[in-house]
Formats: structure tokens, sequence, C-alpha cells
């Protein structure tokens, strides 16, 4: 029955995903004022059409928890003796259940969108619930007609064949869910701005609407990732953190296209500028997570040893993104040019700096974008070729250093006009900062020249970052403010993070015999014991690792080099060991025909902080939310409250975004 | 009108993607890294012995105008046992197979060559995929076409099928 | 190596390349696959060449991050080549002659790369005239809402 249920309601979420198009298309044809009958059913179907796609997402977490192996999906992709935590969350650790996650959210939030806003006039929302409407369609049909995640066996299973080992673990149940929601949040993002662009309503007020989604989105995604990249980190077993892979990259991009975005919109909020540009960034987010999608499942990217994907599936994502983007940007093309000029703005201003960082925002976005699918357009050619971190790294910092060199200011700079020699003592300050600290650091040593540079940059940017506190009463700077100061301020976090690993980082790899010592950095690692061990669902040696710093009292780690039966495979477990300057990361190897074991340990100083700044990052999104729903809300009141109060009602538009 | 172009630049630079992916999605997935060393002369390499039963394999063992095929395989591989047939009929023609077994041990090389047919005039071990890299060769198994000059002429990747074993005769001859 | 993860997330497929499986031989490996270099400076050398050299058996990875057998004998190449007096340029033309630029990370400038060169430049280019076009203007002159 659970099966059955789930079916039920997607197919039902589809057909109202029908009526909410065509009420909402019906909406945007009355006009303002008018009122079209079938009008009033777009966002109720939005409302009922959220309750069933989360209720048939239940009924596949339930069948997952309950390991109903007469399930197909179940039957492959679980297994009977998993732990109940790894059941659940292995619900959408394959294709079919985490489209039907992503069709769940996508759903919640056009229902959240129905449900709660208000603001935008009745044509425009019509637009915009008919464009979401739209969207969610495509996804029911794939998931209905190519991915169906409820089919049934002909003859139950008599037992599951197991989750992938290295998705057993709890980051499984962050990190996809959350890059997922985020994704998404863009596909609301991308509605809004259709929506706007069809009812040629691109103004501070629809910028209002969207800023939350977009902000909401982001946060996510940054979580989603920074997630991401700490799982694979630990993992893995070879401490990197980042590669510039076909499918990091599918979700760095929608991040880079949703920052700008992000920025833009608050610009087009505060100040009715960027009207054009907000709305291709808009599309742009969301062509870039449709692209990541079809990316990672199509399997065009893959090589060696590639998975046996669908080409199918691959169709049908790739038609899917050529009816929504290739469609909204001929939109775009055709109304963009009707939309209303924004307001004008100095080079040297607020809105200058935002422009600027936007533009290199977009460059970084083209040349990851490039860099990613460059690889498919040579073998169109029969030529392959790889493209990696030594193209993406200094490709990317040719245009994130002057990004970063601008952010450092632009917080400072006011609105509309500015003079650079209000900012002297700003601009010198970051500028010794920035040639202080890359002049120390190299009279220690020699170091490659982007670690470097990027060490020079987290000093300059983390003082830049609470510059826009300086002379202000802490008490009094708005919450959406502080949320920027945080956000800026994790990105200078970030980077140092980045630049210590990449600069300082110590690797002993050796052969050790039980009771041999290794010494990496301050650390010396003596190799106690190795033992077996079992879990629930696989066996491991375990190694003992005394760890003592500069002497000091030793801390054991136990890395696992652990084999699980259903599917059989072998993964290392890696044992870190955090300090606040660092982490010290071991792995356990093979054992050699001579008896000593072979054991992989890094030193990474300030690694975590990589991670750490992404989380202060996220903060600051959440921040900058909880000050912009905060201002809104007092916002509606003081328009309430009629013209009388229109002073303070200036006073608040007054605060400045980020 | 010459403002509005600019708007048309994200529908094409998106149409070229998707008739990119589109056409990519209808193509084969190639899966295989092909050797650059067509055309170039086997490196120099002396290996001993894989097993007590045959000598070891070297550079010099390709020459007197006579072309051979180099076979990488090993006794731990799957597809190596699939293709063994397909080696014996090659063998029938007349053909001469030198073998290179990579990172094997001499008593899997024996049980492997006793139960699935030993097609092979000599074998050289190649414990840490020496001459396996030095050729370009990125897996097991392949098989590569030597002239008698010891020049690489022709690779052939993954296990050999029925149909494959003409190819290898006319690419042979070709080598003549 | 974030790849592996995410693929498999993403994707539900199993089989990260560098996870031993059925039909994996059993040798030790060589020399020095898993040990460094006694002098730090070569070991250096070695190490960021590794990072930029493609594991031809797994999915995008480098040699450097993979526990397949044969990126373990690609490091052994690397490093005893960098100990016999080779310079990491030299080892990185060797193995582009036998597998072509696939096996490279780092692009070089050729008949088939030169756009990842030519477009960061164009975008260069566009970038600096959006930006001259938008607030290039003197103060005070149209800033019209010029898109890009």
């Amino acid at each position: 029955m659970i099966a059955e249920i789930g079916l039920a309601a997607l197919w039902l979420a589809a057909a109202l995903a029908v009526l909410q198009m065509v009420s909402g298309a019906a909406a945007l044809r009355a006009g303002e004022g008018a009122v079209d009958p079938l009008a009033i059913y777009a966002r109720p179907a939005a409302i009922v059409q959220a309750v069933l796609a989360v209720l048939a997402f239940l009924m596949l977490l339930w069948a997952f928890a309950i390991t109903d192996l007469s399930i197909k999906l179940v039957a492959t992709n679980s297994h009977s003796m998993k732990p109940l935590i790894y059941k659940l969350t292995g619900t959408w650790g394959n294709h079919e259940g985490s489209m039907l996650l992503w069709v769940g959210v996508l759903a919640l939030s056009g229902g959240l969108l129905a449900a709660f806003e208000k603001r935008l006039p009745q044509n425009t929302m019509g637009a915009t619930l008919a464009v979401q409407g739209f969207v969610a369609l495509g996804f029911y049909a794939f998931l209905l007609l190519s991915s169906n995640p409820f089919e049934r066996l002909p003859v139950p299973a008599v037992e599951g064949t197991g989750l992938n080992p290295l998705l057993q673990d709890i980051g499984l149940a962050i990190h996809p869910p959350t890059l997922y929601a985020g994704y998404v949040g863009l596909s609301v993002a991308f509605s809004l701005a259709m929506g706007a662009l069809l009812t040629r309503e691109v103004n501070p007020n629809f910028a209002r609407v969207m800023r939350p989604w977009v902000l909401g989105a982001w946060v996510l995604l940054t979580l989603g990732i920074t997630a991401g990249s700490y799982w694979a980190y630990y993992e893995l077993g070879w401490g990197g953190w980042w590669f510039w892979d076909p499918v990091e990259n599918a979700s760095f991009m929608p991040w880079l296209a949703a920052t700008a975005l992000m920025h833009s919109v608050s610009v087009l909020a505060a100040r009715d500028a960027l009207r054009t540009w907000t709305i291709m960034l808009g599309v742009l987010a969301f062509s870039m997570s449709m692209l990541g999608t079809f990316l990672v499942r199509s399997g065009v990217l893959t090589s060696v040893h590639a998975f046996a994907v669908d080409p199918e599936r691959g169709s049908f994502i790739l038609a899917l993104l050529g009816l929504y983007i290739g469609g909204a940007f001929t939109i775009f093309a055709l109304r963009a040019g009707a939309v209303a000029e924004g307001k004008r703005f100095a080079a040297v201003s607020r809105e200058g700096a935002l422009v600027f960082n936007n533009v290199m925002l977009s460059a970084i976005l083209a040349i990851v974008l490039l860099g990613t699918l460059y690889p498919l357009l040579t073998e169109a050619f029969n030529v392959r070729v790889s493209v990696g971190p030594p193209y993406f790294n200094p490709a990317s910092a040719i245009f994130a250093v002057p990004m970063f060199l601008v952010m450092a200011v632009g917080p400072i700079l006011r609105w509309k006009d500015d003079k650079p020699a209000r900012i002297q003592f700003e601009v010198m300050l970051v500028a010794a900062l920035l040639i202080g600290v890359i002049a120390a650091v190299s009279f220690f040593g020699s170091f490659p020249f982007l670690p470097l540079l990027g060490l020079g940059l987290a000093a300059a940017l983390a003082v830049a970052a609470i510059l826009p506190l300086r002379g202000r009463k802490l008490t009094r700077v708005p919450v959406a403010t502080w949320g920027m100061v945080i956000a800026h301020f994790g990105v200078a976090v970030s980077l140092f993070g980045m630049a210590c690993e990449g600069a300082f980082t110590e690797e002993r790899l050796a052969a050790v015999a039980p009771g041999g010592t290794e010494q990496v950095g301050d650390f010396s690692v003596t190799l106690e014991s190795v033992t077996p061990v079992a879990g629930p669902n696989w066996t491991a040696l375990e190694a003992r690792l005394a760890v003592s710093q500069n002497g000091g009292a030793p801390v054991i780690l136990a890395p696992q080099a652990r084999n699980f039966w259903s599917p059989p495979q072998a993964t290392s477990e890696s044992a870190l060991l955090t300090r606040w300057d660092g982490q010290l990361y071991a792995v356990i190897g093979n054992q050699a025909e001579d008896g000593r074991w072979q054991i992989r340990v890094w030193w990474k100083p300030f690694v975590t902080f990589i991670w750490y700044g992404g989380l202060l990052i996220a903060l600051g999104g959440v921040l900058a939310i909880a000050g912009r729903v905060r201002v809104d809300v007092k916002r509606r009141s003081a328009v309430a409250k009629a013209d009388a109060r229109r002073a303070d009602l200036e006073a608040l538009e007054a605060q400045p975004a980020e | 009108m010459k403002t509005r172009l600019w708007l048309w630049v994200p529908l094409a630079l998106f149409a070229f993607f998707a008739g990119l992916a589109g056409y990519m999605l209808t193509q084969p997935k190639d899966q295989f890294v092909e050797s650059t060393m067509i055309g170039e002369p086997l490196p120099d390499f002396a290996l001993d012995p894989a097993f007590g039963g045959l000598p070891g394999a070297a550079k010099a063992d390709f020459a007197g105008g006579r072309p051979r095929l180099l076979n990488i395989w090993a006794s731990w591989c799957l597809p190596c046992i699939a293709e063994a047939p397909q080696l014996e009929a090659l063998k029938a023609q007349g053909v001469e197979i030198i073998g290179i077994a990579i990172r094997d041990r001499p008593e899997d090389v024996a049980r492997f060559l006793a139960r699935y047919g030993n097609p092979y005039t000599r074998i050289g071990s190649d414990r840490i995929s020496e001459v396996q890299l030095a050729i370009g060769s990125s897996g097991v198994p392949e098989t590569f076409v030597i002239d008698g000059e010891g020049v690489i002429r022709y690779q052939h990747i993954g296990d050999i099928r029925a149909d494959d074993v003409a190819v290898l005769l006319a690419e042979l001859e070709k080598a003549k | 190596m974030i790849r592996s993860v995410l693929a498999l997330l993403l994707t539900l497929l199993a089989l990260p390349g560098a996870v031993p499986a059925l039909g994996q031989d059993t040798m030790p490996p060589a020399p020095y696959a898993y040990t460094q270099l006694e002098d730090p400076a070569l070991e250096a050398e070695a190490s960021a060449l590794m990072h930029t050299l493609r594991c031809l058996k797994c999915q995008s990875q480098s040699i450097a991050d993979s526990d397949a057998p044969m990126a373990g004998d690609m490091r052994h190449q690397v490093r005893s080549r960098i100990l016999a007096g080779e310079s990491p340029d030299q080892i990185r033309a060797w193995l582009v002659a036998r597998y072509g630029d696939y096996v490279s990370y780092e692009p070089t400038v050729s008949a088939t790369t030169w756009p990842l060169f030519a477009i960061p430049l164009l975008v260069i280019l566009i970038g600096a005239g959006v930006l001259l076009r938008r607030l290039g203007r003197r103060r005070g002159e149209t800033g019209a809402e010029a898109g890009e």
C-alpha cells in the first residue's frame, strides 16, 4: 500500500501542477484589477500539491525505514542489516529517491510562496505560480515516466543489495538535502524573475519578495557545499577538500551565480538599479543548478570506469533544461529590452563596487563553466583533455583577487556617489595589511604564490570586513549589516584556511612496524597495534596510533580500513585530531609482506578554518534574512499607518544593504 | 536595435551547449585511454620470466622482421579469462604472442595458464607496471601489434572478442 | 575525491575508482608508491607533480589521491624519476607522449586547447568593456541600465 499511496500522491500532484499552471496563466492574462474565474485556483493548487509531494516523499522514507523489499528501489539500494539512520538517509542516496526529494522540496517551496506571499500584484503572482507549476510539472513527468521511485518488483527480493559504504555516513544526512533545498530555492527565484519579467514588474517591491528566497537558497548552498567538502575530506582518505572536479563544479557554479544574484537583488531592493541584470542572474542561477543536475546524472562528463548511466535519463533532463532555460532566455531576449531603466549611480559608489564584483563573479563562473565543459567539447572531436587545479586556480584567481580587493572597501562606500578621498585611510590600511603579511610570510620561507597571496588577502579582508562597524554604535547596527559583516569575515576565515592548507601542510607516508614512530610537524605518531574490529555491517582493521604533540601526553587515534559486505567494498576511515590551529589526519593502509603497515599522516594547519568560514558565511546569510524580514514586517506596518509616518519609513529604507 | 543584440547572447550560448550535450548523449561513451605510442618504437625493456615455464620478455624479442602480438594481462584480471580462447585461436593461426604479466606472482601465473591455456611463447613479469606505463597502456587486458622492427602498430583495448581475431590478424598482415 | 562522494550521491551509482574491487591484484605496492623521497625538496617537487597527473584507472582523481594500484605505480615512476634527476616537466612530457594530454591536469596551449586560454582573455575584455560602459562614464552622465 505504501508505494501505491506515494505513487497516487505523485500523480495527483502532477495534475495539480497543471491546474496551477493554467490558473496562473489565466491570472496573468486577466491583468490587474480584472478577475478571471480560473485565477483563484493557482494558490490552493500549489498548497495542496506541496502536501501531496511531501506525502509521497514520506511514503518512500517509510518504505526505506521498514526495508520494504517488494519495492525495487529499496531492494537495490538498501539492506535490512543497515543501521536505521542509514536506511533513512539511503532514501536519497540514489537517483530516484533524490529526485523525489528534489520535487518534494520544490513543491513545498511553491506551496510556501503561494500561502504566504501577498505583496506582489495579482498578475505577477499568477505568472510566478504558472512558471513554478510548469517547472514542477516537468520534474513530476521525469519521476513518473522515467524514474519511478515506487516501482514494485514482481517478486519481493529476499535481501537488499545495500548502500554504497561511502554513503553510509552522517554526511549523507546533511549534504544532499541542504544542497537540493538550495537548488530548489533558486527555482523560486527563477519563477519570480520570470513572473516579474512577463509582467514588467521589475522593481524594488519585487526585489524584496525575491530577496529572502535568494538569501535562503544561498545559505543552503553554502552549507551544502561546506558540508560536502568536509565530508569528502574525512571520508575519502587522502586529505583533499576541493579538486575542481566536474561534480564539485556543478555545485559551485549555482553558488557563484546565487552570490552575484543576492548582491544584485539587494541593489535592486535598496536603490532600484540593476533591473535587467538581476533578472538575468535569476535565470542564470537556476540554469546552473539544472545544468549541474544534468552533468551529474547524464554521465556525459564521467570518464574512466563510467557509471551505468541511463542515456534516457540524461535526454530527459536535457529536454527539461532546453524547455525551461531555453524558454527563459528567449523570453529574456524578447522582454528585457522593454524593462525600464533603473536608477543611475557613479563608478565610485556602493552600487559601483557591487557591479564590479558581480562582473567578477560572473567571470569566475564563466571560467569554471568553460573548464568544466571543455573536455566535453573536445570529446566531440575525439580528443581527450583534462582540465584540473593547475588551470582553475590561476584562471579564477585572475578575477577573484580584484574582487576581494573591491570587496574590502565596497561596503564602506556610500550609495549612488562617493569620493575616493573619503575612504583614503581604509584603502591604505587594507593595502598595508596585504603587503605587510605577504612580506612577513615570505621572509620566513618560500611558499607557492597563490597561497601566499591568499594569506595576505585573508588578513586584509578580515580587518576590512569589520570596518563598516567603525564609528557606529554596535547596538544600533541593523541585523542585516551584522549579517554582511559576518559573511565577509567568513570569506576571510575560509581564505585563510585554504591558504594555510596550501602553504603549510606536512605529509608523512611510511611503512611502520607496530611500536614504530614517525614524526610529522610537531607530532610524533606511534603505531601501537593493529586489531580487527566489527561493526553492524562491516569488519575492519583498526590501528591504534598514539599521537603526542611536542612530547606531551599521547592521544589515541584509531583509523580503520573497513570492509563492508553488502555491497562488498573497502573504505578507509580516517581519524582526525582537531586542535584549534589545525588537524592531524591519519589513515591506515595495507600491510606489507614484511609485516609493516602503511600509514599516511598529515598535519594540516588551520584547515578547519575553511569550513568554519563556510559556516560563518552561512550564518551571515541567516542574519541577513532575519534582518530583512524584520525590516519588511516593520515596513508593512508603517505603510499601513499612512502618510504621516512617511518620515519614519524613509529612515528604515536608508538602512544599508550588504 | 544594436543595444538589444546582447540580450540574445545567453540564448545563443545556451543553444550551443544544448546542441553539444545532445550530440554527446547520442555518442557511445568512450571509456578507454588510447596509447599515443602507435607508430613509435617499443621502449627499451627486459623483464624477468613471469614463472618458471617460459622465458622473460625484452625489446630484443620483437625483432627479425616478423610481426608479433604483445599481450598485457594478469592472472587476477577477469576479462583475461574471457579472452583466453581468442588468444588460443590466434596462436593456432601461427601468431606469436608475447605476454607481459602485470603485478603478478609466479604461482598465480602458472595456475592461470594451467587452467585457461598457454598461448604465449614468452612472458615477462612487470611487477610495478613499468613497461605498461612506458608503452601507454592503461589497463588489462590490452593487446598491441608490434612489427618486425619493434615498432608499435596497433592497440586493442579490453578483452579480445571473437570478432576481434580477424581484425588483429589483418593488422598483423599490415605490419609485415 | 569530493567528486566520488558527490557523484555517488547525486547519481546513485556505486564503485568509486579508488576502492579495491573484485579482480584486483594482491601484489605489494611499488617501492615509491607509498614511500616519500628522503629529500624534502625533491618530495615536494614530486608531490606537486603527482597532484596534477590524472589517474587513468579512476574517474577524475589525481594519482596523488588514489589507492588504485596503477596510481601507485605511476607515483613510483614519478618519484624514482625525480630521484634520478629528471625535472617535473620532463616527466610530464614523458607521460603525455604515452597517454596524450588526458594524463595531465595542466592544459598547455596547443591546437586543441587554445580556447581554454583565449576565452578567459575574451572574458577579461568583455568584463572590462562592461565595466567601462557601466562605470566609466563621468559622474552625472547617464548610467543607463545597460544590462551586463
